[in-house]
C-alpha cells in the first residue's frame, strides 16, 4: 500500500495492479476528471436543451448588433445607435475609470489613517480607530446607497445646491467644481513640467554620483520637489498668471460652467475609497508593526536619524509584507467597483445586465463579464508575482 | 579599580530606571577607561542588558548622568547623535538588515551618518569583512549566513562607523556551540588592539582572556567588581558566588 | 571630567520620579512636541464641529411619533419612520400574525453563535446545538408542521433571510472549501488542477457575477421541467463562493503544517484519508480559526448583495420601506437603522476573532 512497500517488491515482481501506488494515483485521476466531465457535460446538455426550447439566440452576434439603450456617462464616444460591443466598452472604461481613482485615493486614505493609528498622539489614533471600526463593519452595499441617498435624494436641486468649498457646490445634478479656462501659456507651463521632472531625475543620477565620490548627502527630495512644481510655477507666472477659472454660475434652473461629476459617480467612488481604506489602514499599520523592533535598534546604534532609520531600514522592509495583501485590495476594490448597479453607474456589470436583460443571452453576458474580470485579476497578480519575486528576502 | 588611567571613556553615575513601579537600575555608577574591557555578567533579569543600552540612548535613564566620550547624555538629540556615532553596539539576535546585502549593511550608516562617498564606505567595508575573516560574502544577503557569520557581519557593521566604544549584548548567546568561537576570536583580535569595550557575556573564558574589569550584577545592582584574577579566585559576595558556582558548574 | 560631578547630590535610593497624573497624561499623549499639539487641536476642532449637530439632528431636534411623513419633516432625525417601519424592515412579507416566528429564529440564530464562541462547547456537542439549532429555524419558518401554516420562501425577509444565507453558505460552503484547499496541496496534477482554477475563477470575479449567475444560468443548467426557487439559488451562489474563499483560508493552515508532522503519521502507517483527518487538519484548522471568523464577516457583509436579485434581505427590506408614498426621504435614519443592526453583528464578530488570535499567539509564543 505504502510507497515503501511498492517500491520494496517492484525490485522483484510487479505488485498487483490494484496495489501499485502510481496506478492508483492515476486511476483516481482519471474517476475525478471523468465525475468532472460528466457534470459539465450534463449542464451543457441541459443549457442546451433549455435554450433550444425557450428560443434564445446564442452566440456573439449580438455584440454587433445596434445597443440602443443609452448610457448616461461615458469617457468615449456612445450613443444609443451605437453597437452593444461599444456599450460594453464604454461599462470597461467606466469601471476601470472608478477602479483607478479609487485606488489611488483608498491608498492615499488608508496609508494616512494607519500611520495615524500608530501615532503617538491618542487622538489622533482614536480617531483613525473609530474610522477604522464603523466603515469596515458594515456592508459596501449599504454604504453606497448612504452616500447616493445623500448626494442624489436627498441634495437639493441646483437653486438651494450646497456650497462646500469655494466655486464648488453639490446638487442632485453631481459635485459641479471649477476648472481652468484653457489658454496658450497651459502649454508651456506643461512642458515646463515635463522639464522639471526630467530635470529632477537628472538632479538624483548626479546627487548619487557626487555622493560616491565626495560623501556629500545633497538634498534631492526637497530640490526635485522645488523644481517640478517650481518650474511650471515660475512659467506660470511668467506669462502673467493667467488663472481664469470657469467658475460654475446658477443660470435657470441648472449651473452653467465648470465641470460636473455624477452624484452615482461620486457615491460609487467615495463608498470604494472609504470602505477600502479601512483594510488598506489595517495592512499598511501591521506591516510597519511586523518589522522587527530589533531592527530600528541597530539603526538607532548605528547613529542613523528617525527620518533615515524610517526610509532606509523600516519601509523597504515593511513594503514586503505590505504589497501582496495591499494587491487582493486592490483587486477587491476593482471586483466591488461592480456594485455599482445598484446605484445605477453603468459600469461594466451594470451596461452587461441590461444587455443580458435586452437580448436575453446570460450565458454570453456572463462570460463577458467573467472574462474582463479575471483578465484584470491576471494582470493584477502577474504584476504582483514579478514584483515579490524582485523584493523577496533572499534565504537560503 | 580604573582611577589610574586618565581618560573615562563611558562614566555613568548612580543611574536609575523604572519600568512602572519596577526598579530596573539602581544607583549604578561605573567607569570605563580608553582602552578597558569590562565585562558584565549576572543572572537573567539583573539589568545587565539594560545598563549597555542605556549607554547609546537605546533605553533612557531616568535619574543620574551619563557621559560617553566627555559627551553627557541628555534629551538633545544632538548629543545622542554623536554618541551612536562614536558608540558600535551588536547585538544578540544580530539585527542584520535582511533586504539589504551584507556590503550594503557595511556602508549604509557611513555613507548616511558618516558622510562617506560610496566607494570610501566599500573599501572600508571590505577591509573589516577581511579583518572578520568573511572577505568573499560581500555580495550575499544575511539569510544565506550562518549565524557565526551573521554576527561576525554585525561586529564588522559597527566596526566601519570607527566607533571609539564597542558594546555587545550577549553577542554569542544566540550561536550555536561550534559558532561562539569564531565570535570570541575576532572580539580576542579586537580587545587586544587596544578598543575600549563593554560586553555583557557569560562566556567567562573570554573573560579571564580579555577583560580588565569584571562587574557582577544582580536585581538591578553592581554587587561587586573585581579584576578577573580575584573574581574569579576569591568572589566576596554571596550572590557573586552562587552565581560563579552555577555558572562554571558544567 | 571629575567636575562635572561636584555639586549633585545623590539620594542613596532615589525616589521614582512620578509622572503620573491627568496633566502628565495630557502632556505625554496629546500635546508631545509641536506637530502633536497642531494636530491634537485639529482632531478637537473636527470634533467639536461635527458632535454637536450630530447629537442635535439625532436626539434633540428629533421626531419620536408622527402620524405620517408629512408631520415628521423637521430638523432633526425622524424615528417615527423607524418606529413605523421596523416590523417590515426586520422580517420584511413574513405574515403578520406570525412575526414571533422570524423573532424566534433570530434568537435561535443569536443563541447558536454565541454558543459558537464559548470554546469549551467546540466539539461534538457544538455541532449537535447547531443541527437541531437550524432545524429549529427551518421549521419556524417554513411551518407546515407542529400545527404552523407553511410560509413560502418568497415570503422570508430581512434579518432572518440575511442570517440563513450568511450562516447556511458559510456551514455548507466548509466543507466544500476544506476538500478544495485539500485538492489544490494534492499531488495528483489532474485533482490539484481542476481545484485551483476553480478557486481562481470563482475568486477572480465579483460575487455580483456569482449572484447572476445563480439567478440568470442555473435555471438553464437544470433538466427541463425543474424549476428552483429564487432563495435556493442565491444560496447555492454564496456556498459556491464560500467554499473557494475559506479553500484560501484552509490552505494557508495547510501550508503552516511542518512538514514533520506528515512524515511523522506516515512513519506510524497511517492512510493518506488517516492522516489528513487526524493529524493535518485538526492543526489546519486550528491555525486559522480567526481567519475562518473574517471570512464569515465578509460574507454576513456580502449577502446585502442580493438586492440585485431582488431578494428581499435586511437591506432590501429598509430600501422598499423608503419607497412608501406616506414616508418619502428618510434615507439617512433608514440607513443608519439598518447599519446599526449589520454593524454590530460585524463589530462583535471581529472583536471575537481577534481575541482568539491574541490568545492564539500567545499559546504557540509559550
Amino acid at each position: 500500500m505504502t510507497t515503501d512497500e511498492a517500491t520494496l517488491t517492484s525490485a522483484r515482481a510487479r505488485p498487483a495492479l490494484w496495489r501499485d501506488a502510481k496506478i492508483r494515483g492515476i486511476a483516481y485521476q482519471v474517476v475525478f476528471v471523468a465525475a468532472v466531465a460528466g457534470f459539465i457535460a450534463l449542464i451543457v446538455h441541459n443549457a442546451i436543451a433549455n435554450i433550444g426550447r425557450q428560443n434564445i439566440a446564442t452566440g456573439f452576434g449580438f455584440l454587433h448588433r445596434e445597443a440602443a439603450f443609452g448610457i448616461g456617462e461615458s469617457l468615449i464616444e456612445y450613443s444609443p445607435a451605437d453597437t452593444y460591443a461599444r456599450a460594453l466598452l464604454v461599462g470597461l472604461t467606466n469601471t476601470l475609470h472608478v477602479a483607478a481613482l479609487g485606488i489611488v485615493l483608498a491608498t492615499i486614505l488608508g496609508t494616512l489613517m494607519g500611520l495615524a493609528r500608530l501615532s503617538s498622539n491618542w487622538l489622533v489614533a482614536k480617531l483613525a480607530r473609530v474610522y477604522v471600526e464603523i466603515f469596515r463593519n458594515i456592508p459596501l452595499a449599504l454604504q453606497l446607497f448612504f452616500w447616493w441617498g445623500l448626494l442624489d435624494k436627498m441634495a437639493p436641486g441646483p437653486r438651494q445646491a450646497w456650497q462646500i468649498l469655494p466655486d464648488v457646490f453639490v446638487s442632485n445634478r453631481g459635485i459641479i467644481y471649477p476648472v481652468p479656462l484653457s489658454n496658450p501659456a497651459y502649454k508651456w507651463v506643461v512642458a515646463a513640467l515635463g522639464i522639471g521632472v526630467v530635470a529632477a531625475i537628472g538632479l538624483h543620477r548626479w546627487a548619487k554620483r557626487c555622493q560616491a565620490a565626495t560623501g556629500r548627502q545633497f538634498p534631492t527630495g526637497w530640490v526635485a520637489l522645488a523644481l517640478i512644481i517650481g518650474l511650471p510655477a515660475a512659467v506660470f507666472l511668467g506669462f502673467g498668471a493667467p488663472a481664469r477659472l470657469d467658475v460654475p454660475v446658477l443660470k435657470g434652473f441648472n449651473f452653467s460652467g465648470g465641470d460636473a461629476v455624477s452624484p452615482e459617480f461620486a457615491a460609487l467612488l467615495i463608498g470604494l475609497v472609504v470602505y477600502t481604506g479601512t483594510f488598506i489602514c489595517e495592512i499598511v499599520r501591521a506591516g510597519i508593526l511586523a518589522v522587527n523592533w530589533g531592527q530600528s535598534e541597530a539603526a538607532m546604534a548605528l547613529g542613523l536619524r528617525s527620518s533615515q532609520r524610517m526610509r532606509l531600514v523600516v519601509l523597504p522592509q515593511a513594503l514586503r509584507v505590505i504589497v501582496p495583501p495591499l494587491t487582493s485590495q486592490y483587486l477587491g476594490l476593482t471586483k466591488a467597483s461592480s456594485l455599482a448597479v445598484i446605484i445605477g453607474f453603468p459600469d461594466l456589470v451594470s451596461v452587461a445586465n441590461t444587455t443580458m436583460n435586452q437580448t436575453g443571452q446570460a450565458i454570453e453576458g456572463i462570460t463577458v463579464i467573467m472574462a474582463v474580470y479575471l483578465s484584470l485579476s491576471l494582470a493584477i497578480s502577474l504584476a504582483m508575482n514579478v514584483y515579490n519575486r524582485a523584493v523577496a528576502l533572499v534565504e537560503r | 579599580m580604573s582611577d589610574a588611567r586618565t581618560v573615562p571613556m563611558i562614566e555613568l553615575q548612580s543611574v536609575n530606571k523604572w519600568y512602572g513601579e519596577f526598579q530596573v537600575l539602581k544607583n549604578i555608577d561605573l567607569q570605563v577607561g580608553k582602552g578597558e574591557k569590562v565585562v558584565v555578567c549576572g543572572p537573567s533579569g539583573s539589568g545587565k542588558s539594560t545598563m549597555i543600552r542605556c549607554i547609546n540612548r537605546l533605553e533612557e535613564h531616568q535619574r543620574g548622568r551619563i557621559i560617553v566620550a566627555g559627551i553627557e547624555l541628555t534629551s538633545d538629540l544632538k548629543n545622542i547623535e554623536a554618541i551612536r556615532r562614536e558608540v558600535g553596539m551588536v547585538f544578540q539576535q544580530f539585527n542584520l538588515f535582511p533586504h539589504l546585502t551584507v556590503l550594503q549593511n557595511l556602508t549604509l550608516a557611513p555613507i548616511w551618518v558618516r558622510k562617506l562617498p560610496k566607494k570610501e564606505a566599500e573599501e572600508a567595508a571590505r577591509y573589516y569583512l577581511g579583518r572578520v575573516r568573511i572577505p568573499d560574502q560581500a555580495d550575499k544577503y544575511p539569510g544565506q549566513l550562518s549565524g557565526g557569520q551573521q554576527q561576525r557581519v554585525a561586529i564588522a557593521r559597527s566596526l566601519c562607523m570607527k566607533p571609539e566604544i564597542m558594546l555587545f549584548d550577549e553577542p554569542t548567546s544566540a550561536l550555536d556551540p561550534e559558532m561562539i568561537k569564531e565570535v570570541l576570536d575576532v572580539m580576542i583580535e579586537l580587545a587586544n588592539e587596544g578598543m575600549t569595550m563593554v560586553c555583557v557575556t557569560h562566556e567567562m573564558g573570554f573573560a579571564r582572556t580579555v577583560a580588565d574589569m569584571m562587574v557582577f550584577m544582580d536585581k538591578g545592582e553592581i554587587v561587586e567588581r573585581a579584576a578577573p584574577k580575584d573574581f574569579f579566585a576569591a568572589p566576596k559576595n554571596e550572590r557573586t558566588k552562587a552565581f560563579l558556582s552555577q555558572i562554571l558548574a558544567h | 571630567m571629575t567636575d562635572l560631578t561636584q555639586g549633585i547630590p545623590i539620594a542613596a535610593q532615589a525616589p521614582r520620579p512620578r509622572w503620573t497624573g491627568a496633566l502628565a497624561w495630557l502632556r505625554a499623549n496629546l500635546f508631545n512636541g509641536v506637530t502633536s499639539t497642531i494636530l491634537t487641536l485639529l482632531c478637537a476642532a473636527l470634533i467639536a464641529a461635527a458632535l454637536p449637530p450630530v447629537i442635535r439632528w439625532a436626539l434633540i431636534d428629533a421626531i419620536w411619533s408622527a402620524p405620517n411623513g408629512q408631520a415628521c419633516h423637521g430638523a432633526g432625525a425622524c424615528w417615527a419612520f423607524i418606529g413605523e417601519k421596523f416590523r417590515f424592515i426586520l422580517f420584511g412579507f413574513f405574515p403578520a400574525g406570525e412575526t414571533w416566528r422570524p423573532i424566534a429564529a433570530v434568537v435561535i440564530f443569536l443563541a447558536m453563535i454565541v454558543a459558537a464562541c464559548d470554546r469549551r462547547m467546540w466539539g461534538r456537542r457544538l455541532a449537535l446545538v447547531w443541527v437541531i439549532g437550524l432545524f429549529a429555524v427551518f421549521a419556524l419558518m417554513r411551518g407546515g408542521a407542529f400545527g404552523l401554516s407553511t410560509v413560502e420562501t418568497a415570503l422570508w425577509s430581512g434579518l432572518p433571510l440575511t442570517l440563513v444565507l450568511a450562516v447556511v453558505g458559510m456551514l455548507v460552503g466548509f466543507p466544500f472549501g476544506v476538500l478544495l484547499a485539500l485538492g489544490r496541496r494534492s499531488r495528483l496534477p489532474a485533482v490539484r488542477a481542476i481545484c485551483v482554477g476553480y478557486i481562481e475563477l470563482v475568486r477572480g470575479v465579483p460575487v455580483i457575477t456569482m449572484l447572476f449567475m445563480a439567478s440568470l444560468m442555473l435555471p438553464l443548467f437544470l433538466p427541463t421541467g425543474i424549476t428552483i426557487d429564487k432563495l435556493v439559488r442565491a444560496q447555492v451562489a454564496f456556498i459556491l463562493f464560500a467554499g473557494a474563499s475559506l479553500a484560501e483560508v484552509v490552505r494557508g493552515g495547510l501550508q503552516a503544517i511542518p512538514r514533520g508532522q506528515i512524515e511523522a503519521a506516515d512513519a506510524l502507517g497511517l492512510t493518506y484519508v488517516q492522516r489528513t483527518r487526524l493529524i493535518v487538519l485538526p492543526q489546519a484548522l486550528a491555525m486559522v480559526i480567526p481567519a475562518l471568523v473574517n471570512t464569515f464577516i465578509g460574507i454576513f457583509k456580502d449577502t446585502a448583495l442580493v438586492i440585485i436579485i431582488s431578494l428581499f434581505d435586511l437591506l432590501t427590506t429598509a430600501e422598499t420601506a423608503l419607497s412608501d408614498a406616506n414616508w418619502q426621504g428618510f434615507y439617512v435614519e433608514a440607513y443608519v437603522f439598518v447599519g446599526v443592526i449589520y454593524w454590530s453583528f460585524c463589530f462583535f464578530m471581529s472583536r471575537y476573532s481577534q481575541l482568539l488570535e491574541r490568545e492564539f499567539n500567545r499559546g504557540r509564543r509559550r
